[in-house]
């Protein structure tokens, strides 16, 4: 692909946001993905204690587990998982722009992504009120005369499934938010390849809600998926 | 220094199109093959089956898009101590839920005034 890459100039101080306590622009990036990684463990560890207690309970009730599947919507949960790993490309993009200095492909490539992001939520949307409807929301209007014998351990495989992908949610909303302040920022002009800190940063928080959702997927859509 | 003064480039490490758009494909194609796989009934084997491929993609994730492999070794030991610490988490949590239902069992070749009985 030919293209034509916008020469790095140099910029001054101001351009680049550098603070004095940096020695060089690049110095101040390994800081600052440093620091952003070590925030991401702790969103590590924040979905991982989900995790762990869906991997107990799962453990002590595998055939209430499974029987939840015929419940959930693969199409849908599939759809929406291809959903994410495109505002994952556009993200990768967007960041790629921004190294470039190229304005016009960076705020084409975060409008890309506000777009795949909300089509999730719209789509999760339409999910939660289908489990509303079918009586499928623990401590609200669980109902589940299919498997009687399950009606009670089912109930910690649905209020996890809503913990989970309900904490996912927030996090692709604040995602949007500050998606939102990239774009105001991308048209100001403000980012270039000397100083693209911030996509980068919120590029990172991006893909990690997207491998959050890459493990529930499997996890919370395919459990006992070939009884069906 | 003044703001005036101007300042070296970063040596930014800008991935090629052609990577980018591979990572997306075959992102695609393992969430087709992982919701295909799991219509197949394998046993045990579907859960491993189902997590290999999950940590496949995430790797490619945080491999390519999130660029670990241009970070600096501090923030790959960062990335590799996050998951050690997850894995101590899920471990030890586990370990006490499975050792939970274990009955304490008599040691033979310790003093027992019970004799040998379990107590």
């Amino acid at each position: 692909m030919a293209e034509t890459v916008v020469p790095i100039h140099d910029h001054t101080v101001e351009e680049t946001h550098l603070r004095h306590h940096f020695a060089t622009p690049e110095q101040q990036m390994d800081a600052a993905t440093l620091g952003m990684w070590t925030f991401l463990i702790t969103e590590v560890l924040f979905f991982g204690g989900m995790f762990t207690a869906y991997a107990i309970y799962r453990g002590i009730y595998p055939a209430a587990f499974a029987s939840t599947s015929e419940f959930m919507n693969v199409k849908i949960g599939a759809t929406n998982t291809v959903v994410l790993i495109c505002s994952s490309l556009t993200m990768a993009m967007a960041v790629r722009s921004a190294q470039l200095s190229n304005r016009a492909g960076l705020i084409k490539y975060l409008i890309g992504t506000m777009i795949f992001g909300t089509a999730f939520l719209v789509i999760k949307g339409f999910e939660y009120h289908a489990k509303w409807v079918e009586h499928l929301v623990p401590g609200f209007n669980f109902a589940f005369p299919e498997h009687p014998e399950f009606a009670h351990n089912a109930q910690i495989l649905f209020f996890l499934y809503f913990c989970m992908t309900g904490m996912h949610a927030l996090h692709m909303i604040v995602g949007l938010g500050l998606l939102t302040y990239l774009l105001i920022q991308g048209s100001r002009r403000v980012f270039h390849a000397n100083y693209y800190a911030p996509v980068e940063m919120i590029g990172l928080y991006w893909h990690f809600v997207d491998i959050v959702w890459i493990f529930l997927f499997p996890l919370l859509y395919l459990i006992g998926h070939w009884h069906l | 220094m003044s703001s005036s003064e101007h300042v070296t480039p970063v040596h930014a490490h800008i991935p090629k199109v052609g990577t980018l758009v591979g990572v997306w494909a075959t992102l695609v194609v393992l969430t087709i093959v992982t919701a295909l796989v799991a219509t197949v009934n394998l046993g045990e084997l579907n859960i491993v089956v189902a997590l290999i491929i999950a940590v496949s993609k995430a790797s490619l994730v945080a491999w390519i898009f999130m660029g670990v492999r241009h970070t600096t070794s501090l923030t790959k030991l960062f990335v590799v101590a996050g998951l050690v610490w997850l894995g101590i988490m899920i471990l030890i949590t586990s370990s006490d839920y499975t050792s939970r239902t274990w009955t304490y069992q008599a040691q033979p070749w310790a003093h027992n005034p019970a004799g040998g009985k379990s107590r």
